[in-house]
């Protein structure tokens, strides 16, 4: 009896004629996180994705685990198929539904007949099967409201039955939305970032600034196993390691030191641009929620903003710190966010920096000093390597 | 075996190209070679050459289970003999006094939350001093939860912890005093010794304790002359391996057996025997038991040497005392950040560390009770010797340090 994964669609039902591009972008980015698990048949029909694990000793648990993080897909429902007669149906159902419904008290059927061809309408489905059931789980009885188990039975080209769908990443397939460049420090916020960005379908790549001997090669580690966690998430990351410490010193001795941290995060976005521009990505992301610290006032987004020729996407703008952690928790990047290692942003951090930065002493500042051969340096040095999910 | 010996050095990929695990991006080997400069001996020593034999004899020809009854067995039980021996006589104490763990940590915990164990509703305060080790701290953290009244020596306003003050917390109710050779983080001595010596003679019952992992090899002292119950020691940091540790305990304590299982250790520590770690321990004892004098002496030239070259540089304050074991040296630039130091240190390979290295970024708590000052716990830089390290490292480390004074920029403006 082999178990089949059924993927079903989000929000790219709705899509018009433009569907097949979402539909095949998912099928790509499912296909790249279960190529490594063994061989997989798939297909689509109705909204939904079917998964077929072709080899026998795959590991369909890790195979659902890695389905649920793509996103595209709301529910993910892990179902065996049978061919359509009734005899195959109720043999499956207590074959595969024996431990979880020996164990209940309650249960309801729900059917779905999309073949309209098959003699029984979903309500004479339900009847049957729950008079099944109940001839041959006597302890059990039907609640139609709350249910331990809930036994769905859906007629499609095959008979398909399964005890329940699970919650899945939903948003849209990432590849879909354009390319976009995540300023990722290391901290709890911009991995977040990077998959509320990825969620909408952006193909994120990252950018990490590092000033050695100020940071040491832990904190570029943590980075990099930041973005590989994202990475189950957002498919492969192009990381980009900046060498930034020239620049920071520069900064040190000749910035007014109230908006070291403003002039730092508007070279860090001007870096940021050439790079975006060599390699055609067309917008910026960081994990700045208003208020959180003196860099991100409004004044001080402001002054940063005027350093940017591109849009720059905040998707945690709203967000309390409990929710922006909540989200971290649940996308596992918490644990190694709070890692204790010194990154770029910390180093140096001004004693009273500026929290309402006038843009003209900003301008007037940066201006007093030319940073171009730094700027030039820092991109030249970048190095850029891919980093895939384990 | 000189200070300096060729070490291979990590680095990314440069250029793009797929790395499938990035956190390991060091698979791919830089051509760089460095000389290593180790002065991190309090966070572990590298294994002496005896040592390291010792091991994979016991590795190889002896593979033994010293439980075993055949021969193979027979040859492993010889070298845990061998090594429990040995661990006697550097101890001063017979050789069924000594007991194999799985390192400094166990043999604490061990010690402290067996010996209180059964005592604690009888007697039901244990005393211990604010400048321990973790996983001593831990241990009387656990137990003030379980209800004992836990009293914590702290020193005086000068950093001083003296044998009156631990002689004094202690009541005819306490069970269990706890107090450490010396200091991890600073060098500094306790007067465990005095302090123990007093409290035997007025509370006969009261278990000492003593964590003597910085001590061990380094200070001349026996079981008895400590008049410790209980003696912590460690293996990899006196030129041994990782992964083995000893406690001591002495006839007639009763301790309630840690781990339960096939009676090892005369079934106080079951478990079978890591027997290379424990032949490498046994080796570097049998090394180091008669040049602990003479290591002494030299490696008080060293710290002397130090403090004078160190006293050349603007803006470097010492925060060990001068009466600490000179094995320890923390210093402090109030200028830099640890961190920074640290890490432009190890890239000219001068391998210091900040505090101790089991906090690994935690700010320590230990300093402050010490009474430095919070500004100078940041930038505490802490060097340790081994009799290896030689005044031509010294003067490596000062030059740079003094080169890093000149290129980085500090946390203060100026």
């Amino acid at each position: 009896m082999k178990e089949i994964i059924l993927a079903k669609f989000g929000e790219i039902v709705l899509k018009g004629l433009n569907k097949n591009n979402f539909e095949d972008a998912l099928l790509r980015n499912v296909k790249r996180r279960l190529k490594r698990l063994g061989k997989f048949d798939y297909w689509k029909a109705q909204s939904t994705l079917y998964i077929k694990p072709l080899d026998d000793g795959i590991d369909v648990d890790e195979a659902v685990d890695r389905v649920k993080k793509v996103f595209g897909i709301a529910k993910v429902a892990r179902a065996i198929s049978v061919p359509k007669e009734w005899n195959e149906i109720t043999a499956a159902v207590s074959a595969y539904l024996d431990e979880a419904l020996a164990c209940a008290n309650t249960f309801k059927v729900k059917a779905k007949r999309a073949d309209k061809k098959f003699p029984m309408s979903s309500p004479e489905i339900c009847t049957e099967l729950g008079g099944y059931i109940l001839d041959n789980y006597p302890h059990l009885s039907v609640d139609v409201h709350n249910p331990d188990v809930v036994v769905n039975v859906e007629i499609r080209e095959n008979a398909f039955i399964h005890a329940g769908s699970e919650d899945a990443a939903g948003g849209i397939p990432v590849g879909t939305s354009g390319r976009a460049m995540l300023l990722l420090s290391g901290g709890i916020d911009s991995p977040v970032a990077g998959y509320m960005m990825a969620k909408r379908g952006v193909s994120v790549s990252a950018i990490h600034f590092e000033s050695p001997p100020y940071t040491s090669e832990r904190a570029r580690l943590k980075v990099e196993k930041l973005a590989s966690i994202m990475a189950e998430y957002c498919g492969a990351i192009n990381f980009h390691c900046v060498p930034f410490t020239e620049i920071q010193e520069v900064l040190r001795e000749q910035a007014p030191e109230e908006l070291f941290t403003i002039l730092m995060r508007r070279l860090m976005m001007e870096v940021a641009q050439r790079i975006c521009d060599k390699e055609d990505i067309s917008a910026l992301v960081t994990g700045e929620s208003l208020g959180q610290v003196a860099s991100q006032t409004m004044g001080a987004m402001v002054c940063t903003d005027n350093a940017c020729r591109m849009p720059v996407f905040r998707p945690l703008i709203g967000m309390d710190k409990s929710e922006i952690v909540a989200i971290s928790r649940k996308i596992n990047t918490f644990e190694t966010s709070i890692e204790p290692y010194e990154d770029c942003c910390t180093v140096f951090t001004p004693k009273h920096p500026k929290t309402r930065p006038v843009l003209q002493d900003v301008i007037d500042a940066q201006n007093s000093f030319d940073y171009e051969p730094l700027i030039q340096k820092c991109v030249e040095e970048t190095k850029v390597y891919t980093i895939t999910a384990f | 075996m000189a200070g300096a010996y060729v070490y291979k050095f990590l680095t990314a990929k440069s250029g793009k190209g797929t790395l499938d695990t990035p956190s390991l991006a060091l698979n791919i080997i830089r051509k760089k070679f460095y000389s290593l400069i180790y002065f991190d001996n309090a966070a572990t020593t590298k294994p002496c050459d005896e040592a390291v034999k010792a091991a994979a004899n016991a590795l190889t020809a002896a593979f033994g289970n010293p439980s075993s009854r055949h021969r193979v067995g027979m040859d492993a039980e010889i070298l845990l003999r061998q090594a429990r021996d040995r661990l006697a006589m550097s101890l001063g104490c017979a050789e069924d006094e000594i007991f194999f763990t799985s390192g400094a940590t166990e043999s604490n915990n061990t010690a402290i939350l067996s010996a209180c164990e059964n005592k604690i509703k009888r007697l039901p305060r244990v005393v211990t001093t604010t400048v321990e080790h973790p996983s001593v701290k831990a241990c009387f953290d656990k137990l003030e939860k379980l209800g004992a009244e836990v009293v914590r020596v702290a020193p005086d306003e000068n950093g001083d912890i003296t044998d009156k003050m631990i002689f004094d917390a202690v009541n005819d109710r306490t069970c269990l005093v706890s107090c450490m050779l010396v200091n991890n983080e600073t060098g500094y001595v306790l007067p465990t010794a005095k302090a123990f010596a007093m409290i035997k003679r007025k509370y006969p019952d009261c278990i000492t304790h003593c964590d003597a992992v910085q001590g061990f090899m380094k200070l001349p002292f026996k079981a008895k002359t400590l008049f410790a119950d209980l003696i912590s020691v460690s293996g990899h940091k006196i030129h041994g391996a990782k992964g083995v540790g000893v406690l001591f305990i002495k006839k007639g304590t009763k301790i309630a057996p840690f781990m339960l299982g096939g009676g090892q250790e005369k079934g106080f520590r079951s478990g079978t025997e890591n027997l290379p770690a424990i032949a490498a321990m046994g080796e570097a004892v049998k090394l180091l038991t008669p040049t602990i004098d003479s290591r002494l002496q030299y490696v008080t030239e060293l710290r002397e040497y130090l403090v004078e070259k160190l006293s050349e540089i603007d803006g470097i304050e010492i925060n060990s005392k001068p009466s600490a074991l000179p094995y320890v040296t923390s210093i402090a630039m109030p200028n830099f950040k640890s961190e920074t130091l640290l890490n432009y240190l190890s890239d000219r390979g001068i391998c210091v560390s900040s505090g101790s290295a089991c906090s690994k970024g935690k700010k320590s708590t230990v300093l402050q009770e010490f009474r430095i000052s919070a500004e100078k716990t940041d930038s505490t830089l802490r060097v340790s010797f081994c009799a290896e390290n030689t005044k031509a490292e010294i003067d490596e480390l000062c030059k740079t340090l003094k080169r890093a004074s000149g290129e980085l920029c500090t946390i203060k403006r100026k």
